[in-house]
């Protein structure tokens, strides 16, 4: 089963339940899809032992068989690639990387190169099999390194994907073909807000879903009454303490620092088993 | 006119808190709100909308089943794997057409749809320009350009001083769009590990494309040690720090009454967020007259 843990609002806890989750099992495997900020390995520590480039294949141009026609430009929907006169200029940050101007060039002037876009970085945290991927500084899109990351889930293995905030193309690429999708918030306006966004976000992907109310006691009760009124279970709450935020801040799992949580993470584990799909 | 973007790289620093809070201080300015995808400032600032209007981010493949013929050629270029049983899957179409132009019975036509929203509103704290881009969609990068340049041509007509700008988390297109071309970056972090290795990847990316930063450490009182490790950061990379601001349950319950840290009073956090808005103009006036 792949569990993945989104949130909708930033910094309500996805990567604390996470990384806890993942150390309550003792096993597994790790996947943290976010890789614009990706925090897992700061809480888990894994033993880095392999390192991935990841690129996506870009055009290049050889400009002696180029003819000008400007066919590459006309299917760009990126506009990643101009023809002006004789020069044909190429914005490789706009490139999707989807084939298009190689594809249609009359000249067989484009071959494809590889760009490299992040890392994949894969290790080991106690039993647990980690990966995770890192976008380079500067680099616009997160969802081909996703995928890559991706595709090290193996369906005999159990797993936990650590999504990115938000609702949009680097969330729901982490999120989509997970089993169950725990949403981690916090009852306050925002937290409340950005959670119906997300609610509506895996239920358009079909996939089952639970909460967890982290700093459950600093808001108001609208989250809960938000999640009773659509049948969305809130699965665990954890309370604001200020051993965890302090724990947080060093880079200590919640786990560690209130063992007493193990059972609560077990009950989780055993709530997302039934609930979950597959 | 000056525009300020206040990002964090990782969430929920408190953004959107010190963008509320800058709305209440300043007094000619116009806002943005730039996280698109999960806007939250609207929940603080009460916008009355004025303007509606819908957002085409890119187009999306369609296969007409009765000219199809099951050739699979589309299947093969697809390089997003959006194609099964010939329909094609709206959540992983990248929009690239490589489909279409590949279909040898044209089958599979383009289309534009709707991917969003985008907002002009009047609010007590002066005019914002925000939107709501819709759930899975892609295009947030276009959507904040949209957004920004609506606030800019806003800004120009009234004559105000500033476009202050929420940003969105993370390093990637949405970000690149809200900062591009601002004059000063206002990066909110927190001193714990995760906050400080997410600091140094968006200034990396502020620093990639030129743009000058000032950081504010929020909640710094949660761990001291961070946060002078923080400052120490600062001061080897030149960033000027805009001032540290106390944990206080009271933010929350700003938040709750739908009040900035400003109009809610918070003690020494609406003192200290009052004066990270002045070391801010002082910066963004300095700015202008070292252009000038």
């Amino acid at each position: 089963m792949i569990i993945s843990v989104a949130s909708g609002k930033g910094g309500t806890g996805k990567t604390t339940v996470a990384t806890s989750l993942a150390l309550s099992w003792g096993e597994g495997l790790f996947l943290d899809c976010d890789v614009e900020e990706p925090n897992a390995h700061i809480f888990l520590k894994p033993h880095i032992n392999e390192r991935i480039s990841v690129g996506i294949p870009v055009p290049e141009v050889d400009e002696s068989k180029c003819n000008f026609c400007g066919k590459c430009a006309e299917v760009c929907e990126y506009n990643a690639i101009v023809v002006i006169k004789k020069k044909v200029l190429f914005f490789p940050e706009l490139c999707h990387g989807c084939g298009g101007c190689s594809y249609i060039c009359p000249e067989k002037a484009i071959r494809e190169v590889d760009r490299a876009i992040g890392v994949i970085e894969k290790g080991r945290s106690g039993n647990i099999e980690f990966i995770h991927g890192v976008l380079n500084v500067g680099e616009p899109m997160a969802p081909p390194l996703i995928r890559q990351v991706k595709k090290h889930i193996n369906t005999s293995t159990n797993g936990i994907i650590d999504a990115s905030p938000g609702t949009s193309c680097p969330v729901v690429e982490a999120v989509n073909g997970s089993d169950f999708c725990l949403l981690v918030t916090e009852p306050t306006p925002f937290g409340l807000h950005d959670l119906k966004l997300a609610v509506e976000m895996v239920r358009k992907l079909t996939i089952p879903c639970g909460v967890v109310i982290n700093c459950a006691d600093i808001g108001d009760e609208e989250v809960a009454r938000y999640c009773e009124n659509e049948g969305i279970p809130i699965l665990m709450t954890v309370p604001w303490d200020r051993r965890i935020a302090e724990a947080y801040s060093r880079g200590i799992p919640l786990i560690d620092v209130l063992p007493e949580f193990q059972n609560s993470f077990s009950q989780l584990s055993a709530a997302i088993e039934r609930l979950g799909r597959g | 006119m000056k525009q300020l973007t206040v990002i964090s790289g990782k969430g929920g620093t408190g953004k959107t808190t010190v963008t509320a809070a800058f709305a209440t201080l300043s007094d000619s300015h116009v806002i943005a709100d730039c996280d698109v995808d999960a806007a939250d400032l609207h929940l603080i600032l009460d916008p009355t909308i004025e303007r509606s209007e819908e957002f085409y981010g890119g187009r999306m493949a369609v296969i007409d089943g009765d000219k199809c013929v099951q050739c699979d050629e589309c299947v093969r270029v697809c390089r997003f794997d959006a194609i099964k049983d010939y329909t094609v899957d709206p959540i992983s179409c990248e929009g690239c057409g490589v489909c279409a132009q590949a279909c040898p019975e044209g089958a599979v036509a383009m289309v534009r749809h709707m991917s969003g929203h985008w907002f002009i509103s009047h609010t007590r704290s002066g005019y914002m320009a925000h939107a709501r881009l819709g759930i899975a969609e892609e295009n947030s990068g276009k959507l904040v350009t949209l957004v920004r340049q609506q606030a800019r041509l806003i800004a120009e007509r009234e004559k105000k001083e500033y476009v202050i700008i929420d940003g969105p988390p993370g390093i990637g297109c949405p970000v690149i769009a809200a900062i591009a071309g601002v004059d000063l970056l206002l990066a909110v972090t927190e001193p714990t590990l995760s906050g400080i290795h997410d600091l140094e990847r968006v200034v990396g990316v502020a620093n990639h494309f030129g743009i000058p930063v000032m950081v504010c450490i929020n909640k710094y009182d949660i761990n001291p040690d961070n946060t002078l490790r923080i400052e120490g950061y600062c001061s080897e990379h030149n960033l000027k720090v805009g001032g540290k601001i106390l944990y206080d349950p009271r933010v929350t319950k700003a938040m709750v009454s739908k009040k900035s840290v400003i109009e809610y009073p918070c003690g020494e956090v609406s003192e200290e967020v009052t004066r990270v808005w002045q070391r801010v103009e002082q910066q963004l006036k300095h700015n202008e007259s070292q252009c000038s």
